[in-house]
């Protein structure tokens, strides 16, 4: 499959080609600027910890940076919409939206490639729309539909991709951490020259299972990368209140660590590059990314009561991922119509997905006992009314 | 302690060979084969061998736990295949059972089978979140896109003046989480036979040893026999009461069946096996034939294995009792040091010859 050939051929970054959602760069840009044009974007400099930092000097082309806008464009868009959908009470329980954080997940996945593990928490639509997951999939997930991601079962806490290797996807704060720590293991285990990434926030970083996951990772020279998105608040309390330490990226101690301007994508693709071929041979690393949400923790939390309108807001104009690589685009010569048909594109697809999302079937009666076991040889699971049901092979219930 | 099974007499016991020689080395030869055959082992030494020969046929098992490696494993389950495998395959961890236990299941979503060993079940509570939400629901949530074909193996139960913490009996609180199978070992035999059958299985298996257990004699089945996970055994065939038990209750059971015998009793044994989930089709066919249900379990009163087999059977099979279901349990109180209040915490053979007693002799004089 050519998606396989991409994912093998191990460039750092892709040139531009999206599987599923079929961003293949097709536009005329010939008119305004070459597409292969390559040049050098000067990002943040990396703080360091225990480690010499990667050049602050990025190269990118305009083929890059586009097919990145769109991805970020796109998942802006989506995180709108469920927003919305939320509101109109289409989505229930809970819901935790990653706008204003784009710029890691994209950024990750232009350093890697499709054989290299990712794991995050449950802030993770953007992970399965950056992993190959369609909008679609994101939103019917959220309204319990049986297209969605994980057929409705899973809800918006627990998406997964597994021909992507994304590992979901993990309702409990931290618990994402070790198994991280297990993916990368398994790659080591099985000879590969792939690495895991182990995404979890600010909050997740005082966990005791983040520390007892570090020491076994630099023990056994585990080629993990552990991706602190540091959005300053764990729910509602800020970094400096539930950490004694608040640089995340010097708290691995003997782990080197770097941290990186969060709100640009190509500071994380630089640095998670950077860190691949670190952790491949050297051991983990910690990439602390110094990020925003806009929303609050989740749809239950308005995101006000512990920080200011004002500080949203600057983050808005001064620090916005998506709006600094439109900035970029144009001033590299990009056509701005041609720009525009990129987010008018964006918003239609989400626009459709919701829609049919809205009109789709729930999953059926009998997915309730599907896959509770992998394997239901001689089982039978007992219901509260009395019966038995022997769970069975369903050749209908296949996954997009 | 011999106990009669199934299985014990289904191992280790051929045909006559066809002429024994008389005299000199042939005969020695035989009956050192013959030897041979019938060589008894620990449990300990079961569960390695299974271990040992999974992992010869699939390189993709792996042991993790503390002290499995280079230490030998603290009840040797382990001892000796880090030389014969590598330090990556049989891993020492550090004590951080949330941690690998999480790590476990990483890996296992990948494909590997690995079996992470909890030294004592009791120090698995710190790893709760990781067996609950991410080993058994993963696959439910992921929509069947990932396996965890893992096994959780360790010892439980109470011992000999442990000590409160390290006498838990974890099977109470894991038998609820769904998408997991709990499977607990009696005998040298099904040891080895359940083992090779859960590091086969795709499920995740919490796999129930007994502190007590390791150094129980045995022999084990013939070449690569698995047993299968979800049937109980039956132990000894009766008419007068099905008396359903596991693990280390099976020997205190019997030991009670010894004395129930000379009384004229004739109880059926069946060791439970699957403590989730129950082999229901065993279950009942001893039932109606016996129409009195007594459970022996060493978990407590409140919330154990014996209390869930109770409700299934009253609801279940309420027409075919003639008595109400009877279940010996421990007592609902931490597990005391001092030797005679720890043998007061737990079922003792004189409260299961009592109970038959109390049964049969109740339907008796109303019959």
């Amino acid at each position: 499959m050519a998606l396989a050939a991409i994912a093998a051929a191990g460039a750092a970054g892709r040139s531009g080609l999206l599987p599923a959602l079929g961003r293949a760069l097709q536009r005329g840009f010939a008119a305004s600027a070459s597409a292969d044009d390559k040049f050098t974007v000067e990002v943040m400099p990396y703080k360091a910890h225990k480690i010499e930092p990667p050049s602050n000097q990025v190269e990118t082309s305009i083929a890059e940076l586009t097919s990145m806008y769109e991805l970020m464009y796109t998942m802006r868009r989506m995180e709108i919409a469920a927003d919305m959908m939320y509101k109109a009470k289409l989505i229930r329980g809970f819901c935790h939206l990653y706008d204003g954080q784009e710029a890691v997940m994209t950024g990750i996945e232009y350093a890697i490639n499709r054989e290299d593990a990712v794991i995050t928490s449950y802030r993770d639509h953007c992970q399965l729309l950056a992993r190959g997951g369609t909008v679609k999939q994101v939103m019917a997930e959220l309204m319990g539909k049986a297209e969605g991601a994980t057929k409705g079962v899973g809800g918006s806490m627990h998406m997964y991709r597994k021909q992507a290797e994304f590992y979901g996807g993990c309702g409990i704060v931290g618990a994402q951490i070790p198994l991280g720590a297990g993916l990368a293991l398994a790659k080591k285990y099985e000879g590969k020259r792939n690495i895991g990434i182990t995404m979890y926030g600010d909050g997740a970083a005082n966990q005791g299972q983040k520390y007892e996951a570090l020491n076994m990772a630099g023990l056994w020279n585990i080629p993990v990368i552990f991706v602190c998105e540091n959005n300053h608040y764990g729910m509602g309390t800020a970094e400096w209140r539930a950490a004694k330490s608040s640089t995340f990226y010097t708290r691995g101690d003997y782990i080197p660590g770097l941290k990186v301007d969060g709100m640009d994508v190509l500071a994380v693709k630089n640095a998670v590059a950077f860190a691949k071929q670190h952790v491949l041979d050297n051991g983990p690393i910690i990439l602390e990314m110094d990020t925003y949400r806009y929303h609050g923790h989740s749809m239950s939390d308005p995101g006000s009561t512990y920080r200011t309108r004002d500080e949203i807001s600057t983050m808005r104009q001064e620090r916005d991922p998506v709006e600094r690589v439109k900035k970029l685009l144009l001033a590299q010569g990009v056509d701005a119509g041609e720009v525009k048909a990129i987010e008018k594109k964006a918003k239609k697809e989400v626009d459709t997905a919701v829609e049919e999302s809205k009109v789709a079937a729930p999953p059926p009666m009998s997915w309730q006992w599907k896959n509770v076991y992998h394997d239901p040889v001689g089982i039978k699971l007992r219901t509260t009314t009395g019966g038995y049901v022997t769970p069975s092979y369903d050749p209908t219930y296949t996954l997009p | 302690m011999q106990v009669r099974s199934s299985s014990m007499r289904a191992s280790g016991v051929r045909a006559a060979p066809r002429a024994a020689p008389a005299t000199g080395r042939a005969a020695r030869r035989v009956s050192v084969a013959a030897a041979k055959e019938k060589k008894e082992i620990m449990m300990w030494e079961a569960l390695r061998e299974a271990t040992d020969e999974e992992m010869e046929r699939d390189p993709t098992v792996c042991v993790m736990g503390e002290d499995v490696g280079h230490y030998g494993g603290s009840y040797k389950v382990t001892y000796g295949l880090y030389k014969k495998y590598g330090d990556m395959r049989v891993l020492d961890t550090p004590i951080c059972e949330n941690g690998f236990m999480g790590m476990g299941v990483g890996a296992a979503m990948t494909g590997l089978r690995p079996i992470v060993e909890g030294m004592n079940m009791g120090f698995l509570l710190l790893a709760f979140n990781q067996i609950s939400n991410n080993c058994g629901m993963l696959h439910y949530t992921s929509g069947g896109q990932f396996k965890v074909p893992m096994v959780i193996r360790g010892p439980g139960g109470v011992g000999r003046q442990l000590g409160a913490e390290h006498s838990q009996r974890l099977e109470s609180y894991f038998q609820s989480i769904p998408g997991v199978q709990l499977v607990a070992v009696s005998t040298v035999a099904n040891a080895k036979a359940l083992l090779k059958s859960a590091i086969r299985s795709d499920n995740p298996i919490i796999f129930f040893e007994h502190v007590l257990l390791y150094n129980v004699k045995g022999t084990v089945h013939d070449g690569d026999y698995c047993q299968p996970l979800e049937k109980a055994e039956l132990v000894r065939e009766g008419t007068d009461v099905s008396i359903f038990t596991y693990s280390r209750m099976r020997y205190v059971v019997m030991q009670a069946v010894a004395e129930l015998e000379k009384r004229g009793y004739n109880p059926e044994v069946i060791d439970l096996i699957s403590l989730k989930p129950f082999d229901m089709e065993t279950i009942s066919n001893s039932i109606k034939k016996t129409r009195k249900a007594l459970i022996v379990e060493e978990c407590m009163k409140t919330g154990g294995i014996g209390a869930s087999l109770s409700a299934v059977i009253s609801e279940s099979l309420f027409d075919e009792l003639d008595h109400q279901v009877m279940r010996l349990s421990s007592q609902d109180v931490p597990t005391a040091y001092a030797y005679e209040l720890e043998a007061a915490t737990i079922v003792q053979p004189e409260q299961v010859v009592n109970a038959v007693e109390a049964m049969c002799s109740k339907v008796a004089a109303r019959a």
